[in-house]
């Protein structure tokens, strides 16, 4: 009955309308078929992401309710793994260190990302010398992180570099035995492997910043200084942090950069589940992992707040 | 400020950008000039003498393990990704033109994928393939899957960019002349796009050639090449390490400074096509 009252209704559409919605299909239509374009196009990107990176992490968090023995792991629903992990006083020592890393870091690389930004924005003339320097400061990001680790040590080492030309110049009898292995490595090679997340954003947003705006404050008496504090800083904010969600993560999770330059001497969060890992420990593991994810995306939220990834694309 | 004269903030700067490059430069030349270590020398200096034996060495399969192997492993996931990426960022940036239902959400996941660590991707992965699906672990694989989670933040993220200044009306012209989606796709957006997406393209490559982390615990029983020299940290002492991460930097600049002419020649290619609008009657 439904049907046939349906039928009735699209054959008594005039044809002069039919021709119409040809010609220049309705409204509703073309919502239809651009959102239905839309999902389409879209829909390769959300598989793989569903696949390699939501299910994986909803796995992490079964698994850290997973019992263990020895030499196996059976699913479960425990809280032990949490009650270790959080009852542990190591477990707060490691995460105090991995923060203080995080914030060493940030601010270094800050300044450092910051500086160079501001110079190949406003000291360097031609587009066509801050292309070819900001790709200079670049070029390293596209190549190993492990081999620019490995090539501190003949840099840092007892006998490296930096000791030689120390004891050369008289600065120290005694080779600095803190050089390497020690708090002072990782973080410099944090830096050194981090700085560009600062610098790119920096130099993107500044490069942005309308030069009439720095003239306006010039011609009404505001020093170079008040300029930088004034109208610089505060436009540069999003870039700023955006560089630093960058740089927070990367340093937050990483476990290979601590373990390389502590020479194993120092714990983070992310040696401390790879160590699980290498146990076999995977609940062990991914209960670390849950809270190391809740810690991040935490600090994220709080960065996300003061910028809108979508306005600065 | 415009009168020529630079101002005494200009040498200051000068000097700390010329040690801001020599600091990330430095310690890869470092062990450039280390890996000539002649045969009796150590990881560092003084010299003793100068030779090729360690890059000799990286020729003898019992001295450093697979790495050649390993080498062709990372350069096909490389080029896996690559593609991948740059063809899935294309779409998504497509897509994300218009808002669509769950676009937000979906934006949101994406930058998730860029702040999750990537030791937790490479557990994850790793658990989902062993534990629920009873998968082998393979680069090709669960590693594949695992470094597109990296690559493809970024490729999207420059997508969006580009379609953010992209001007719609060359896409409007071509339609009113006729022209279905495909052939707007074909000879109007995509001409416009392209030297962007060589940029995808190198993160895409480059991201994947040099990835850990994701790769760890996904790569299965046959390493890629960072995963090899991640081992070889542990238990190679000489500076065969070092013309390892000679070679393999060389192999960068060279896959960087390829991209680099493609795009070079891209745009100098469009500039010399460009518009002819103004210069009256063809």
């Amino acid at each position: 009955m439904t049907a046939s009252d349906h039928t009735v209704a699209k054959d008594a559409v005039p044809p002069s309308g039919g021709a119409a919605s040809t010609a220049r299909p309705s409204l509703a239509r073309r919502v239809l078929s651009d959102g239905f374009t839309s999902w389409a196009l879209a829909t390769p990107v959300t598989l793989v992401l569903a696949f390699f990176l939501l299910a994986p992490i909803a796995m992490i968090v079964a698994v850290s309710f997973w019992g263990s023995t020895s030499f196996s792991i059976y699913p479960d629903f425990i809280w032990d793994n949490y009650d270790y992990l959080l009852g542990s006083s190591v477990t707060y020592k490691v995460f105090l260190t991995t923060l203080k890393f995080a914030f060493m870091t940030w601010i270094i690389s800050l300044v450092v990302g910051f500086t160079v930004a501001y110079y190949l924005t406003f000291h360097i003339r031609s587009l066509t010398w801050q292309i070819a320097l900001f790709l200079l400061c670049t070029i390293p990001f596209w190549t190993s992180n492990i081999i620019r680790m490995i090539s501190w040590i003949p840099f840092l080492g007892r006998n490296g570099i930096a000791n030689q030309t120390l004891m050369d110049l008289g600065f120290t009898t005694e080779p600095l035995e803190w050089l390497l292995y020690s708090e002072f490595s990782v973080t410099l090679a944090f830096v050194h492997l981090y700085t560009l997340f600062m610098v790119v954003p920096i130099f993107n947003t500044m490069m942005r910043i309308d030069k009439s705006l720095i003239e306006a404050a010039y011609d009404a008496g505001a020093s170079g200084f008040q300029i930088l504090t004034n109208v610089i800083i505060p436009l540069c904010k999003p870039g700023m942090m955006i560089g630093s969600i960058f740089v927070v993560t990367l340093v937050m999770g990483d476990f290979i950069t601590v373990r390389f330059m502590s020479g194993s001497q120092i714990a983070n969060v992310g040696r401390l589940i790879s160590n699980d890992i290498a146990l076999l420990a995977y609940p062990s593991a991914a209960a670390t992992a849950v809270v190391l994810l809740i810690t991040v995306l935490i600090m994220v939220a709080v960065m996300l707040r003061f910028v809108d990834i979508r306005k600065e694309l | 400020m415009s009168d020529g004269k630079r101002p005494p903030s200009f040498y200051v700067l000068t000097a700390v950008f010329a040690l801001f490059v020599l600091f990330l430069y430095g310690p890869t030349i470092t062990i450039g000039i280390l890996s000539f270590q002649g045969p009796d020398g150590g990881l560092t200096f003084p010299m003793r003498g100068v030779s090729l034996h360690w890059f000799d060495q990286l020729f003898q399969q019992q001295a450093v393990g697979d790495i050649w192997g390993s080498f062709r492993r990372s350069f096909v996931l490389g080029m896996m990704v690559m593609v991948t990426t740059v063809v899935l960022s294309v779409m998504g940036g497509l897509a994300f033109r218009r808002r669509f239902v769950g676009s937000t959400v979906l934006f949101y996941i994406i930058i998730a994928s860029l702040v999750i660590p990537s030791i937790l991707v490479s557990l994850g992965v790793g658990l989902l393939f062993s534990q629920i699906l009873g998968w082998e672990v393979h680069w090709a694989t669960s590693g594949y899957g695992a470094q597109l989670t990296w690559t493809l933040p970024f490729g999207l993220l420059i997508m969006f960019a580009v379609f953010n200044r992209f001007d719609p009306s060359y896409e409007e012209a071509a339609r009113d002349q006729g022209a279905n989606p495909w052939q707007v796709f074909r000879h109007i957006v995509l001409p416009l796009i392209a030297p962007m997406l060589i940029g995808v393209a190198l993160f895409g490559f480059t991201l994947s050639y040099d990835e850990f982390a994701r790769t760890l615990m996904t790569a299965g029983s046959r390493n890629t090449l960072p995963l090899e020299i991640y081992g070889m940290t542990t238990n190679v002492t000489t500076p065969v390490i070092y013309a390892l991460g000679t070679l393999t930097t060389i192999f960068s600049f060279l896959v960087i400074g390829t991209f680099l002419v493609i795009a070079v020649v891209a745009q100098r290619r469009r500039a010399r096509l460009a518009s002819d609008a103004g210069k009256g009657m063809v």
